[in-house]
């Protein structure tokens, strides 16, 4: 199980990375979210949707398998056997392996759905 | 607070300081944030008889407790003032993405007094806030700057700027952001300008602490879900606001050449469907929208982008000016983002002038050689940019503003200045919709649609019906309407999605942890709006009933054509809508809130002497 995204979809309002903090974190922080939209405006206009797409190439460079796959076959990353050592961050392609300073590990997208809810234009979707 | 960030930021532009004060828990009590904040700071911190273009004003700027949160919607901010277009209360609303920005950055408010002597832009990255030089961005478009900004600073930078028209201090200049949201309306854009202000980037990094999350995770997950299949969800995402154009034309109420009538017979060409088909790009959200009204177009014909147009920019800027060609509109729209005016005063002001011209009191000399006839795109492009720049006698003079151009020119002008306290009507026309017009005799910013949007009521109630009840729907939306602007969030879910009030109140509870009823938010609804009369009514000298004035065209003249045609509002039926709003809002007979009426909503230890 993956999540899909439509950029022509996209409308741009984040509500998206709301849904991700809240589930991840329990905070409503987008900058906490494990996926991203990157506006290209005023020309030509589009929304561009980052998202993971399970390549597992995180989990096979990790150095110390802090990341597994859920029930659902969907990677993550375990907070406390993550050393930040942020291979799988430059590892992977789409750049959706995210860090911050006041987090002591990195997290990913773990493909829950909570983000398909909120999506008032259905560019998010889940499938295998 | 939880909701909150319990921080004000304020910046003094004169000296340069810039300071962080706790929010007073109180203030969150009872006017919570956005307009609310922002009125109560306006009372409490700007004296009256101060300059709206002087040091003593200030602006504003302030999310509410849902901003930035889950909740649909959640992407609106206020900016408020005194504004330099009418002289009294002023607030603007804006969508997009800063608002949220500013949450994240940890501030209820930013707070912008004094004057700079220099150009400079504020920077804010969670708590480093600089005033750094603008020198160099002085004189750039709105969207220009914001892309340089952007390409400076990094895209998560969240950017509002001032145009052209801004920096000339025109009095209605707009604050842009998001490469086409505005908070348009009164001059907000004229006060950064005179405060020598070019811009604002923010970028915030924390979060929002909500008291209960799961339960504030669960409503709004359940009010994202009641937008969503909502009947009139897809058509109001399809189309946004544009799809009122053909409900008005065919109801009278497009405005149609300075609002000679309320239908036009080119509208067909400027229906939401054609917008839609040949110039829209994509749907652009503001945060947290399940339902984006925006549409990022572009236009081949003219090679440019533009968020829009908007239906009150169809409105004002298309068939107010005699305008059909869709994509001719969008550049109308454009010109006046990049130059950074109100597009609804502009295009009010540019249709009085062409009612002035086709009837002979402007001639083309002073008009500094523009054909300012009825449908002329070139000669309402012209006028724009000579608007913004104040360039020759008559751009520098509809800089003023309709209500002041006027006066300046005469000979029976002013009976076709369509205005309520200096604020150019926005585009619904009334010639015969009671309750609407009363919405905009009483609307607090002067004649904007925003505060009630009672025309649809008009219709279904009779349009020329005068009754209490009528105005008393005036009140009711006047409640509702502006609460949202209180809490930080966008009304248009309620309004066209037709999601359930029901959210509100316990969404509010699960976020802050206070308990708060529907009514309670109502009554704090109800405390705001008195509040921002009692501005009027300290701020400007000899306030009272006369400045609930109707625009005469709509209680003199008959409309035009369309299917008013013949109809008009008699003075006397306004005034009777009047009284029965006076009455009903517990204000006396010159429209000044009673000293019980205070007592009742809180007010009373507030404005103190001013009372009547």
């Amino acid at each position: 199980m993956r999540l899909y995204a439509d950029n022509a979809k996209c409308s741009g309002c984040r509500a998206c990375l709301v849904a991700c903090s809240l589930h991840l974190f329990g905070e409503n922080n987008p900058k906490k979210a494990a996926l991203s939209i990157v506006p290209h405006f005023p020309a030509p206009g589009t929304f561009e949707v980052k998202v993971c797409t399970q390549c597992g190439q995180c989990a096979d460079v990790c150095p110390v398998d802090a990341i597994h796959q859920n029930d659902e076959g969907a990677y993550y990353v375990d907070p406390d056997e993550c050393t930040l050592c942020m291979l799988c961050v430059d590892e992977c392609p789409e750049g959706v392996v995210y860090s911050r300073p006041d987090v002591d590990y990195v997290w990913e997208c773990d493909a829950c759905g909570d983000c398909v809810d909120v999506c008032g234009p259905d560019a998010l979707w889940l499938a295998d | 607070m939880n909701g909150y960030t319990g921080r004000i930021l304020r910046v003094n532009l004169s000296d340069g300081t810039i300071t962080t004060e706790r929010t007073p828990r109180e203030v969150m009590r009872d006017y919570l944030g956005g307009r609310g904040l922002g009125a109560y700071l306006l009372w409490t911190e700007v004296p009256a008889g101060a300059d709206p273009l002087g040091p003593e004003n200030k602006l504003f700027i302030s999310p509410g407790p849902l901003s930035g949160t889950l909740f649909p919607g959640a992407g609106k901010m206020d900016f408020t003032t005194r504004s330099p277009l009418t002289g009294g209360y002023a607030d603007a609303s804006m969508g997009g993405m800063l608002t949220a920005e500013i949450k994240y950055a940890g501030y209820d408010s930013i707070i912008l007094e004094g004057v700079s002597d220099e150009p400079v832009y504020l920077y804010i990255d969670d708590d480093t806030v600089e005033l750094r030089d603008a020198s160099e961005y002085w004189g750039m478009g709105s969207f220009a700057l914001e892309e340089r900004l952007k390409d400076e600073l990094g895209e998560a930078f969240q950017i509002a700027t001032i145009g052209p028209a801004g920096e000339n201090l025109v009095k209605y200049a707009c604050i842009n952001h998001d490469f086409g949201r505005q908070a348009g309306r009164g001059g907000v854009g004229t006060v950064m300008g005179a405060k020598n202000v070019k811009a604002i980037a923010v970028r915030g990094t924390g979060g929002i602490p909500i008291a209960d999350v799961d339960t504030f995770t669960r409503l709004s997950r359940e009010a994202y879900r009641e937008c969503k299949e909502a009947d009139g969800f897809k058509a109001w995402t399809r189309y946004g606001t544009m799809i009122v154009t053909s409900w008005c034309d065919k109801n009278g109420a497009l405005p149609t050449r300075n609002f000679q009538s309320g239908s036009f017979e080119d509208a067909a060409d400027i229906y939401a469907p054609v917008f839609r088909h040949s110039i829209v790009v994509t749907d652009k959200g503001c945060f947290g929208c399940p339902s984006p009204c925006g549409k990022y177009s572009h236009s081949k014909k003219h090679d440019i982008y533009v968020e829009g147009p908007e239906y009150e920019t169809n409105g004002m800027l298309g068939s107010d000016v005699g305008l059909s060609d869709i994509e001719d509109i969008a550049k109308a729209n454009q010109l006046c983002d990049e130059l950074g005016l109100d597009t609804i005063s502009a295009g009010g002001c540019i249709a009085w002038a062409m009612e002035c011209y086709e009837k002979g009191i402007l001639d083309q000399e002073q008009a500094d050689g523009l054909d300012l006839r009825f449908g002329n795109a070139e000669a309402t492009f012209g006028l724009i940019e000579r608007i913004a720049k104040r360039q020759g006698w008559l751009g520098n003079l509809l800089a003023e503003g309709v209500k002041h151009a006027a006066a300046e020119v005469g000979q029976g002008s002013e009976k076709w200045a369509v205005h309520v306290k200096g604020m150019e009507q926005s585009a619904y026309d009334t010639h015969s919709a009671t309750s609407m017009l009363l919405a905009y005799m009483t609307a607090d910013v002067g004649a904007h649609h925003n505060r009630a949007w009672a025309i649809t009521y008009d219709i279904a109630e009779g349009r020329d019906e005068v009754s209490p009840k009528k105005a008393a729907k005036v009140i009711e939306l006047q409640h509702i309407r502006p609460l949202m602007d209180v809490l930080g969030c966008c009304r248009l879910q309620w309004v066209e999605l037709d999601m359930s009030l029901d959210h509100y109140a316990p969404v509010m509870k699960a976020l802050t942890g206070v308990e708060i009823s529907w009514e309670d938010l109502l009554q704090i609804s109800e405390r705001v709006w008195n509040l921002t009369r009692m501005i009027w009514v300290r701020d400007v000298e000899g306030f009272g009933r006369e400045w609930d004035a109707p625009a005469p065209r709509f209680v003199e003249e008959p409309a035009a054509s369309g299917p008013t045609e013949g109809q008009f509002t008699p003075a006397e039926a306004a005034q009777q809508m009047l009284d029965y709003y006076y009455d009903q809002r517990g204000w006396d007979e010159n429209g000044i809130p009673t000293p019980e009426t205070l007592e009742r909503l809180g007010l009373a230890d507030l404005v103190g002497a001013h009372s009547s």
